[in-house]
């Protein structure tokens, strides 16, 4: 059986013999000293890197900007059986690229159009992004056969915005609408999923939200104050 | 082991013998020729940088060499070319999200002198790159220049590759017309697509839930910054891994056996 040739070396520098070795230490100056300038390096370098990554992804990934409500006009200029077009502001500052359309109508009776419990805050209006739920192109409204169509890739969605062909995968975002001074207004967005339930931290297109859907895209850390 | 001779130097860089009985250059021609010499010796005196240079350079390429090696070397053109006139285009370049990107583009190609051609060159060398970036890749498939020792510097081609494309994205928003937003908003929406991390990276993209004036700057310094930093610097790794692991033969070569080592061996 083979044994050890040399008789392993002692942890204690002392035993080691080296000059000024204290009682009891085991780590050479020599490593000491390689180990802190490895130490303060990396400190250093954490010292800018941190900040700027924090400063890249902090904002766009923590904070919500202050929800803007755009008034649209007066409650009865509004339709149940078909929607209006309005131009609304959703991002302030950046002219034209801000601005996006909606198509608001009133609440319809008809509760396969409109489930009784789908409207925030008892507000009886209805404002559907134009947003396709596939990549994000522009829909419009053709109410000769009361469908969203979308022009990139052939998304149509039904009257109330839920899809009905082409690759879409949840209904027509909307946005919040409430009534000051006798003015609809129609503020910050929310999703909703295939059964009109609503999630009121938005996500992007593409993103399913039926099944395991809500759970693959989690909504953003936080949501608009209303 | 006995060590290999350096590699040998062309003929036209190998010193001439002066004529005999002569100590100094004695032409113009010749003193410039000294001057030049000894102005490059004090560099190299100070550096050695020649050792390095000859074995970049002055490499042995196998039997079968061709054109279509040359792939590799028009991709690193291709991203000169681009890298020179991004520059140019960056002195009229405003990312301004709201109208003044459009403006600066639409002036630097209506009314700088050569403006259109500058910008032409940019945008069609973009096309021109990708295309050759693939054609290189091609190439190395299939001649098999992916195998072993190589497989690295394919993985660092594909990282070349990957790069390539995040700056054929982000420099497509830059002028900010119609197309440049919308194809933008697609490709956003398509990195969101991705599970989990999806969401938190087209937030990252835009700079925060909606396409912002943010959006533009982050994707300016994006496509000027960043990923032109990263692919030169890759892109010296791949020529270090070339350098120093040589060129493959075409493989349509057989190899050549010796007829004397056959004989010896048997």
């Amino acid at each position: 059986m083979a044994t050890a040739r040399k008789t392993p070396k002692s942890k204690y520098t002392a035993d080691r013999k080296i000059p000024g070795a204290f009682e009891g230490e085991t780590v050479t100056r020599r490593r000491f000293m390689v180990g802190t300038v490895n130490v303060a390096g990396a400190v250093a370098v954490m010292g800018f890197t941190l900040p700027v990554l924090g400063f890249a992804m902090g904002t766009p990934l923590f904070e919500r900007p202050e929800p803007i409500w755009t008034p649209v006009g007066a409650p009865d200029e509004f339709p149940t059986d078909t929607y209006v077009p309005r131009v609304i502001t959703v991002v302030q500052g950046v002219g034209e690229i801000g601005k996006t359309t909606t198509y608001v109508r009133a609440r319809n009776d008809d509760p396969e159009i409109d489930p009784p419990d789908s409207f925030p805050d008892d507000v009886p209006f209805v404002a559907v992004s134009t947003r396709c739920m596939h990549l994000g192109c522009p829909v419009r409204f053709v109410d000769a056969a009361k469908r969203f169509i979308c022009p990139c890739h052939g998304g149509v969605y039904d009257f109330a915005g839920v899809p009905t062909g082409g690759p879409p995968v949840r209904p027509l975002d909307r946005f919040y609408t409430r009534i000051r001074n006798n003015q609809l207004e129609v503020g910050p967005r929310y999703s909703v999923n295939g059964e009109l339930n609503r999630f009121p931290s938005y996500r992007d297109p593409g993103q399913d939200l039926d099944g395991i859907g809500q759970y693959l895209y989690p909504g953003r850390f936080s949501t608009p104050q209303r | 082991m006995p060590k290999l001779p350096a590699p040998p130097l062309p003929d036209s860089l190998k010193p001439t013998p002066g004529r005999p009985g002569t100590t100094k250059p004695r032409t113009p021609l010749e003193q410039a020729k000294e001057a030049g010499i000894s102005a490059v010796d004090w560099v190299d005196e100070r550096t050695s940088l020649s050792g390095g240079l000859r074995w970049t350079m002055f490499r042995k390429v196998p039997k079968g060499t061709n054109w279509f090696y040359t792939l590799g070397s028009a991709s690193m053109f291709a991203f000169l070319s681009q890298a020179v006139t991004g520059v140019f285009l960056a002195m009229y370049y405003r990312p301004d999200a709201a109208g003044g990107a459009y403006e600066s583009v639409r002036y630097l190609t209506n009314e700088v002198f050569l403006g259109e051609f500058v910008r032409g060159m940019h945008r069609w060398g973009s096309t021109v790159m990708v295309i050759l970036v693939f054609l290189h890749m091609a190439r190395t498939f299939f001649f098999g220049a992916y195998k072993y020792p190589r497989e690295l510097n394919w993985i660092i081609g594909v990282v070349l590759l990957i790069l390539t494309m995040t700056m054929s994205f982000t420099g497509y928003l830059l002028p900010f017309d119609q197309r440049s937003y919308w194809a933008t908003i697609v490709g956003v929406n398509i990195n969101g697509t991705g599970p989990i991390v999806g969401p938190f990276l087209s937030d990252f993209l835009r700079g925060g839930a909606e396409f912002g004036a943010t959006t533009l700057s982050r994707f300016y310094a994006i496509h000027m910054l960043l990923v032109p930093g990263l692919l030169a610097a890759m892109m010296g790794f791949h020529l270090y891994l070339v350098a120093k692991l040589g060129t493959t033969a075409p493989p349509w070569l057989k190899a050549e056996v010796d007829d004397e080592l056959r004989t010896e061996r048997v």
